[in-house]
């Protein structure tokens, strides 16, 4: 098996829990956290509008704790968006976002922070500082946020580095890795503080094959590891349906389908089909909209009489 | 034709607001350095590595640059001074060129093209490649923790670079009046050490090359942190870091120089 080597300390990690009781990262308790309540994040309403151009409308999404979520659609349809009002990098036009029970967009900064420090986020393409080492970016919210002694934070670095099977490359610098690799590296700083709720930008973008299996099987085996709810932003079809429970297709700002990832393949929703079975045309237009062809050739032949 | 002037100055008036707005914007941006900017203070060793990366780094420039404008200047003062019989005034010549004007003035477009454009890119690529999202998305400000130390490491770096600018000038004077030409060596270190004052001409420089170690940190920061997220809005902003900060700082050099201005 492929993943044989890199989870070769995979059930020894599990035995011992350090993901989740190391001193650095139990949150559970902290103020304002709801953690008895069923879903984790809570979307009602949501309007979000960017130079009055509508990006998002009527969004409604449930997260429950301890599941992988996906929502699908094609570039530039708000993805991206949802997951930065979850993360109160905007702020929406109406409606609101909920997280641990608290409205994200009502919170003053300091409360905004501390519940940041209970995300975790992987962007696009990793988005590693690149003036730091391996080690050094996935010790750097330990260092930001904790008194932890420096030996600790080794230990801490290092077991969530064998965690995505680099442990032996926590001497490199980002440059230093393949894409793939830089997306580990991105996972395991984004579980650094073992967060309560995981956001994944793109996860899959760009990457080959085994990398892009290696990604999909750590986002749902560290998913299930912390008893963290994820979120994953995709358009790959294929890799995601495997590992999420549940699906929100968005179409144009707008969910247009919902349900398991089971019930998705299956779904006769045309838009979802057309995304599933990567259709050149459908609801998703091949063309840009423009005028009719022959009207314009018309035109232009009528203007040159 | 009233269509053509109509919107003409609609341009200009389009101009001249987004001009005001991105200043305002600028210096809202520079409030917000001066409140995050405890975390530079109390740790520290992120602001020193921003000497090392700003001051350090362009201490060649900086004193090759010196040596060179410190020769011409000898080569041009003698010429000069000779014509009125008083050569041995050399050091003064060279001495107060330097620390009043040359000094802070040079090294500062100096550190604009070398430290200032270092600093653009810098923050424009880690905005281009999201790491100020994921920082802020870390709980961590990336104005506390990514632009106050580069701007204080530019505002320290910055008079230390102009004195060092201006001795190497000296020195480079010293080499061509003294030891190439043969202006008396007594006379150009003893009228240099009488007429030199330290509050009217030292301390001014300083205060100069201070006030333009503020101008190009912020203006380097700025562009940076406000560059769009691509290659190309990067290069712009670089553009833009040292055509705007060698201007600003040739103005604010004039006003400086009107108000320190005795006339004696």
């Amino acid at each position: 098996m492929a993943f044989t080597p890199i989870f070769a300390g995979w059930d020894r990690l599990m035995e011992k829990p350090v993901l989740l009781e190391s001193p650095a990262v139990n949150f559970t308790g902290l103020p304002g956290v709801n953690m008895s309540q069923e879903s984790l994040v809570e979307i009602r309403d949501l309007n979000f509008t960017y130079d009055s151009r509508p990006v998002l409308t009527g969004i409604n999404m449930t997260i429950p704790r301890g599941k992988v979520v996906a929502v699908m659609g094609i570039s530039g349809c708000g993805k991206t968006t949802t997951l930065r009002l979850i993360g109160g990098q905007l702020k929406p036009t109406s409606g609101e976002v909920r997280v641990g029970g608290q409205v994200v967009h009502q919170l003053d900064a300091d409360g905004l922070y501390a519940l940041r420090r209970r995300m975790g986020m992987l962007f696009q393409f990793g988005a590693l500082f690149t003036d730091m080492s391996v080690f050094d970016n996935i010790a750097f919210q330990m260092r930001e946020h904790t008194d932890l002694p420096e030996t600790m934070i080794r230990d801490l670095v290092l077991m969530k580095l064998h965690a995505v099977g680099l442990r032996g490359a926590h001497s490199l610098m980002p440059t230093e890795l393949s894409g793939g690799m830089a997306r580990r590296v991105a996972l395991a700083r984004a579980i650094a503080l073992d967060p309560m709720l995981i956001m994944y930008d793109e996860p899959f973008a760009g990457l080959d094959p085994i990398s892009l299996s290696i990604v999909g099987e750590l986002i749902r085996k560290l998913t299930d590891a912390l008893g963290a709810s994820s979120i994953v932003v995709t358009h790959d079809v294929q890799e995601s349906l495997k590992i999420v429970d549940y699906v929100y297709f968005v179409s144009e700002g707008k969910i247009v389908a919902e349900g398991t990832a089971e019930e998705m393949k299956h779904s006769t929703v045309p838009y979802v089909h057309q995304f599933i079975w990567g259709e050149a045309d459908g609801p998703v237009a091949f063309q840009y909209p423009s005028r009719p062809y022959g009207e314009e050739l018309m035109e232009r032949a009528a203007r040159r009489g | 034709m009233d269509n053509g002037l109509a919107r003409a100055l609609r341009g200009l008036g389009q101009q001249v607001n987004s001009r005001i707005w991105r200043l305002g914007y600028a210096s809202r941006f520079f409030l917000a350095i001066m409140l995050h900017s405890g975390t530079s203070l109390r740790r520290l060793h992120l602001t020193l590595r921003e000497v090392y990366f700003t001051g350090v780094l362009s201490l060649i420039i900086i004193l090759v640059s010196g040596l060179f404008v410190g020769m011409v200047l000898g080569l041009q003062g003698y010429d000069t001074l000779a014509r009125y019989g008083s050569t041995e005034a050399l050091g003064v010549l060279v001495a107060l060129s330097l620390v009043r004007e040359l000094g802070p003035v040079v090294s500062a477009l100096l550190f604009a093209s070398r430290a200032g454009s270092a600093i653009t890119a810098e923050i424009g690529m880690m905005k281009a490649t999201e790491q100020l999202s994921a920082m802020e998305m870390m709980a961590v400000d990336p104005i506390a923790r990514v632009v106050a130390p580069r701007f204080w490491g530019g505002v320290i770096s910055m008079p230390l670079l102009a004195a060092l600018f201006s001795a190497m000038g000296i020195f480079g004077g010293y080499l061509v009046g003294v030891q190439l030409i043969g202006v008396d060596e007594g006379s150009f270190w003893s009228q240099m050490q009488a007429s030199v004052d330290f509050r009217e001409d030292i301390l001014n420089g300083v205060i100069k090359s201070f006030v333009f170690g503020i101008i190009v940190s912020w203006v380097a920061v700025f562009e940076g942190y406000d560059a769009e997220p691509t290659a190309e809005g990067v290069s712009g902003a670089t553009t833009r870091t040292v055509v705007t900060s060698s201007l600003a700082i040739l103005a604010a050099d004039f006003i400086l120089t009107a108000f320190m201005f005795t006339g004696t």
